[in-house]
């Protein structure tokens, strides 16, 4: 889950609570005050209708609503001690509306020369219940609006801080060590985020030391490889030559020997595959794909035609790109001579050349290969032809080297295009 | 002939010189920058063949000090490092020659002599090995009176057998040099055998007091018959 969205998830928890109950409270104490007031003019009324009976005993006869509001009923002492002053709410049937209205109603009882009498006032609530109803709508409009404000101001500020953040994340998912410069800080205030933009930076700078440090251990080492296995070579060779040797210690010489070379090789393709990471190929010029291939073909011609297999070329486009020399002829070399090696005796290798394309086809004895794997270090199949299992590697780190596209396709003969970027 | 060789590994250098003294070369080692420096000033070489990584200094060094200096000498680095734009830089600077490491020492034979024979001036392009006499200008053999026709690649291959006449020649040493680079795997090299083949029909008919011997399998020595 999001930072963001945790944090908004917890903020609208709590303000709904909040809101809500302060939106009962409101209602309830608003209710309270209406009563109140109701209330008291019903006490009020009740003071006027004694003082009144005291000098006009006609009202005291009253018995009924009627007109007016009040209804006067004489009662024995003893029911009179009972009564104490009751507010309530009733329905009461209006004959002028046909219906039962609600009404807020008095219980009270008084004493007037020595008798006693029992009052009823009753006020309408008519109005009030009006009032009671607007109110409630008024809160749960005031409820809803509140919410909806707060939660989007809040939604819109914890986006605003958030931002850089999430643009920060963003860079640093896209950050490549070994080609990028430094990642950009966030434009920020919060100190948390400066803080982070300086660990961030330590980081970097750390790790591209380190990398810096293990770029240039590995080509030294494959350097001072070199010259004892020279030596091993030269030593085995001299050897060799040497005519009081025994035919056994000859085979165990020659594979000694055999082994020296290849080893040589992975040491030199793996050398090429530092230097291609270490961007050291800076000798640009603009190449043209066609005569990259005609001179490769030409190399390799005879090896071809020696295991039986021609090279034919298709011409449909131009692909011209700028790169160095080297790199372009060993991209083309590893692929032609894959395609060659990897080939059945008597079958044709085509490669075509599009505009920025060109893609290299051959017959394999086997079905299609496992095109995440085949582009892996040292990947191998188990009928493979022997080779040093580096070389679609080594195509591959020139492709990225190159930001071309590289895709291995199999419709019964197996197919590397190749699709440059213009 | 005399040569320097500036190279601080020992077991390498003596490899080089135990080879080389079979071609009746001389060579003279010098294991760090400064005695390196020292001698290819002082001292005239047929051919120097320097390391560039050495205790003490940068190989390159020594390069721009022999072109400074009065006595003329030939040039052929022998680097650890081989990418072409260090061979570039090499040759820029006045070498000869580039042999990126590792090589094969039939390979620096043959190196060699075409350094001295460049040396020598253009009278000299022309080899005589026993009966055999290579025009390199014209890229013809001739053996006795007789041309042989042979077509670029029996030529390279000719060549290199005659300069390292009576030595064993590796199987990848002869696809490296006849079909460069890109021939060099060592699982793949039955077309060296077929171009031998086609070789010696040709010296056969030719009645050559030559043969090329295979050697255990690894490789092919020319020698009399």
């Amino acid at each position: 889950m999001k930072l963001f969205a945790k944090t908004f998830r917890y903020l609208i928890v709590i303000q709904l609570i909040i809101v809500t109950l302060w939106s009962v409270a409101f209602y309830y104490s608003m209710m309270h005050e209406i009563y109140d007031s109701i209330d008291d003019g019903l006490d009020n009324y009740k003071l006027l209708i004694i003082k009144k009976a005291a000098s006009d005993t006609s009202i005291l006869y009253k018995s009924q609503f009627d007109e007016s509001n009040y209804a006067i009923r004489a009662i024995p002492f003893t029911q009179a001690v009972s009564i104490t002053d009751r507010y309530r709410d009733t329905l009461l049937y209006m004959p002028f509306e046909k219906k039962l209205e609600p009404v807020r109603i008095l219980h009270t009882a008084f004493e007037n020369n020595g008798k006693y009498y029992e009052l009823k006032i009753i006020s309408s609530m008519v109005e009030e219940d009006d009032l009671i109803k607007s109110l409630f709508w008024a809160v749960v409009i005031l409820f809803c609006v509140l919410n909806i404000t707060i939660l989007s101001i809040n939604h819109f500020v914890l986006k605003r801080i958030w931002k850089p953040f999430y643009k920060y994340l963003k860079r640093l998912n896209l950050f490549k060590i070994e080609s990028d410069p430094d990642i950009l800080p966030m434009k920020t205030d919060v100190s948390e985020f400066v803080q982070l933009n300086q660990s961030v930076d330590m980081l970097v700078k750390n790790s591209r030391k380190s990398y810096s440090n293990l770029k240039s251990f590995t080509e030294n080492a494959s350097h001072e490889i070199q010259t004892p296995l020279t030596s091993i070579i030269h030593h085995l060779e001299l050897m060799l030559a040497d005519s009081k040797l025994n035919k056994d210690h000859a085979q165990s010489a020659i594979k000694a020997h055999q082994s020296a070379l290849r080893l040589s090789k992975i040491n030199k393709a793996l050398l090429l595959l530092t230097k291609l990471d270490n961007q050291q190929f800076q000798n640009r010029g603009i190449i043209d794909f066609e005569i990259i291939f005609n001179n490769v073909i030409d190399e390799l011609s005879e090896l071809a035609e020696f295991q039986g297999k021609t090279i034919e070329m298709e011409i449909s486009g131009k692909f011209k790109h700028t790169m160095d020399h080297e790199l372009a002829s060993i991209l083309v070399v590893n692929l032609v001579k894959n395609a060659i090696i990897h080939s059945l005796r008597g079958t044709h290798i085509t490669i075509r050349i599009f505009d920025q394309q060109f893609s290299v086809e051959n017959e394999g004895a086997h079905g299609p290969l496992p095109d995440e794997q085949i582009f892996t270090h040292f990947f191998k199949t188990e009928n493979s032809a022997p080779g040093l299992g580096l070389g679609l590697a080594i195509v591959q780190s020139i492709c990225r080297h190159e930001q071309f596209k590289i895709e291995y396709s199999f419709e019964g003969k197996h197919k590397f295009t190749v699709t440059g970027t213009k | 002939m005399k040569i320097l060789l500036i190279e601080d590994d020992e077991s390498l250098a003596s490899a080089i010189r135990e080879y080389l003294k079979s071609e009746d070369i001389l060579v003279e080692v010098a294991q760090n920058f400064q005695k390196g420096q020292e001698k290819a000033m002082l001292y005239e070489y047929d051919c120097i063949l320097l390391d560039l990584t050495l205790p003490g200094g940068d190989g390159m060094e020594i390069l721009k000090t022999i072109n400074n200096s009065p006595v003329k000498n030939n040039v052929i680095i022998i680097s650890a490092r081989g990418a072409l734009e260090d061979k570039i830089t090499g040759l820029e600077s006045g070498a000869d020659d580039f042999l990126p490491k590792p090589f094969h020492l039939a390979e620096l034979n043959a190196r060699i002599k075409a350094v001295v024979r460049r040396k020598l001036g253009s009278n000299s392009n022309e080899i005589r090995i026993g009966e055999i006499r290579i025009d390199l200008n014209n890229r013809k053999v001739y053996i006795g009176q007789q041309e042989i026709q042979l077509f670029r690649k029996e030529f390279d291959l000719l060549y290199y057998f005659a300069i390292n006449k009576n030595r064993l020649l590796t199987k990848s040493a002869i696809a490296e040099y006849v079909w460069g680079d890109h021939y060099e795997d060592a699982d793949n090299l039955d077309f060296v055998y077929y171009q031998i083949k086609n070789l010696r029909k040709k010296l056969l008919e030719m009645n050559a007091p030559f043969q090329i011997a295979s050697s255990y399998g690894i490789g092919y020595i020319f020698k009399d018959l």
